[in-house]
């Protein structure tokens, strides 16, 4: 298949246009994926959420010329919101690693969430696929940082980064919105704020409070501070690098890995299957009219959702 | 098939720290419902460039208000070209003089819009005249 070589031999504009395929659902898309699914499993895939301005991009800017320090390649998907009024987008991220930008080692594309969370969902777990095949050592992808994409991302990710800043408020908010069970790694940036000191405690609080951790990884809390001292941000940079190829090794140490990917595996064909059975049902009830004549029903409460619901079933999905 | 949704960069090459229209172009391409990407100041021909292919970009919204449009326009598009990004438009704004309309048309620019430019009229121009590829 003519995409799949592109891809699997680096073709940028190849990958990019297939990322858009996907996005856009074009149909026949599926059939690509279909061919690059088998190359796929190699890359180690990162997550990053957290509050929008704690910093991820950065972070993220410096992490990849940490790992092109390393020769390791790296493909970055970043995440921002689509205005739910006109559907555009402002993708910004990108602006923050454009140093980046002509080292043929490093590919960065930008996405929108375009509403309707399952639709990118969809996308986003096959544009990693596509990294993955494309021969990026890693992977990393920047979530928007709220809602229910922050969740999501611990089924595509194997280690998930979670970086807070201090001083946004009441600390015990950030954890309680929970946080703390999704992150792998924390890290605490622009860490030369006040509250800094607090974050730090309050975190370590609620992980001293923990029964157990997960393949015994306890997640570490990193400070990074002071942007633009090497000394300083570069050496947090060089320990979250290293913490994050630890927390891999721990993965496969523990026999963990293959649960991580079993997550990723049963959500894929979850969202296959409601692609492959849910959608042309409720499209066919959109067409013929049906959807209209239900909901006048339920207006009238001649009956329930849940009745009607049933009925569908029964008259559109056979054992 | 419908209409795919625009892909637009809005791209300031070179030394021009203006970008507060550049910002305003972005801001409002949202609101017109196009997918913008902001690579900020300060970039090369080459960065924005790699940035236009990695993004899938369908046109491209070059600004420049300390006049050195002149060498940077022709400039990107030559190293967007090299890429293999003959698809992707270019539209330019900012400082320019008119008598230096013809030279950006003939490098490849296919509109120009100019302080006093309203954003309804930049965005009816781009409906009419940007099309989003559609290469496989």
């Amino acid at each position: 298949m003519e995409t799949t070589k592109k891809v699997r031999e680096g073709d940028v504009r190849a990958v990019s246009r297939l990322i858009r395929n996907l996005e856009d659902r074009i149909p026949g898309t599926k059939d690509t994926i279909k061919h690059i699914f088998p190359h796929t499993g190699k890359a180690h895939v990162i997550g990053f959420t957290g509050s929008p301005g704690a910093g991820k991009s950065t972070l993220i800017d410096c992490l990849v010329a940490e790992l092109r320090k390393r020769e390791k390649t790296v493909g970055v998907l970043l995440v921002d919101p689509s205005s739910p009024f006109t559907g555009g987008a402002i993708l910004g991220d990108r602006i923050r690693m454009q140093r980046h930008a002509t080292d043929p080692g490093v590919f960065v594309r930008s996405l929108a969430t375009r509403g309707a969370l399952g639709g990118l969902s969809k996308a986003v777990g096959d544009a990693i696929h596509v990294l993955d095949a494309m021969g990026k050592d890693y992977v990393i992808v920047e979530t928007v940082g709220t809602g229910q994409q922050e969740v999501d991302i611990i089924n595509h990710a194997h280690t998930v980064v979670v970086v807070l800043v201090p001083g946004m408020g009441d600390e015990i908010q950030a954890i309680k919105a929970g946080i703390l069970e999704i992150a792998d790694i924390f890290v605490i940036n622009k860490a030369d704020r006040d509250g800094a000191g607090k974050l730090y405690r309050e975190l370590m609080y609620m992980l001293n409070m923990a029964d157990e951790f997960v393949g015994a990884w306890r997640p570490p809390v990193i400070m990074a501070e002071k942007l633009f001292e090497a000394d300083s941000f570069g050496k947090a940079v060089a320990n979250i690098q290293e913490t994050i190829d630890k927390h891999y090794q721990n993965l496969i140490d523990q026999n963990l890995l293959g649960d991580r990917i079993r997550r990723k595996a049963i959500l894929e064909l979850n969202e296959a299957l409601q692609s492959a059975i849910l959608e042309p049902v409720l499209s066919k009830l959109v067409e013929s009219g049906e959807m209209n004549q239900m909901a006048d029903k339920l207006i009238q409460k001649k009956t329930d959702p849940y009745t009607l619901a049933e009925e569908v079933a029964g008259k559109y999905v056979q054992e | 098939m419908a209409k795919r949704r625009l892909r637009i960069m809005v791209a300031k090459p070179g030394l021009d720290g203006h970008d507060r229209g550049a910002r305003v172009l972005a801001r409002c391409f949202r609101d017109a419902g196009y997918e913008t990407i902001y690579t900020g100041c300060h970039q090369t021909p080459e960065e924005i460039a790699a940035a236009a292919i990695q993004e899938d970009i369908d046109c491209v919204g070059l600004s420049c208000m300390s006049g050195a449009h002149r060498y940077l326009f022709p400039a990107c598009i030559e190293k967007v070209k090299e890429l293999g990004g003959n698809d992707i438009q270019f539209i330019g704004g900012g400082i320019i003089p008119t008598g230096d309309f013809q030279l950006l048309y003939d490098a490849g620019i296919k509109g120009i819009f100019t302080p006093g430019t309203t954003l309804p009229d930049i965005i009816t121009w781009v409906e009419e005249n940007i099309i989003p590829n559609i290469r496989d």
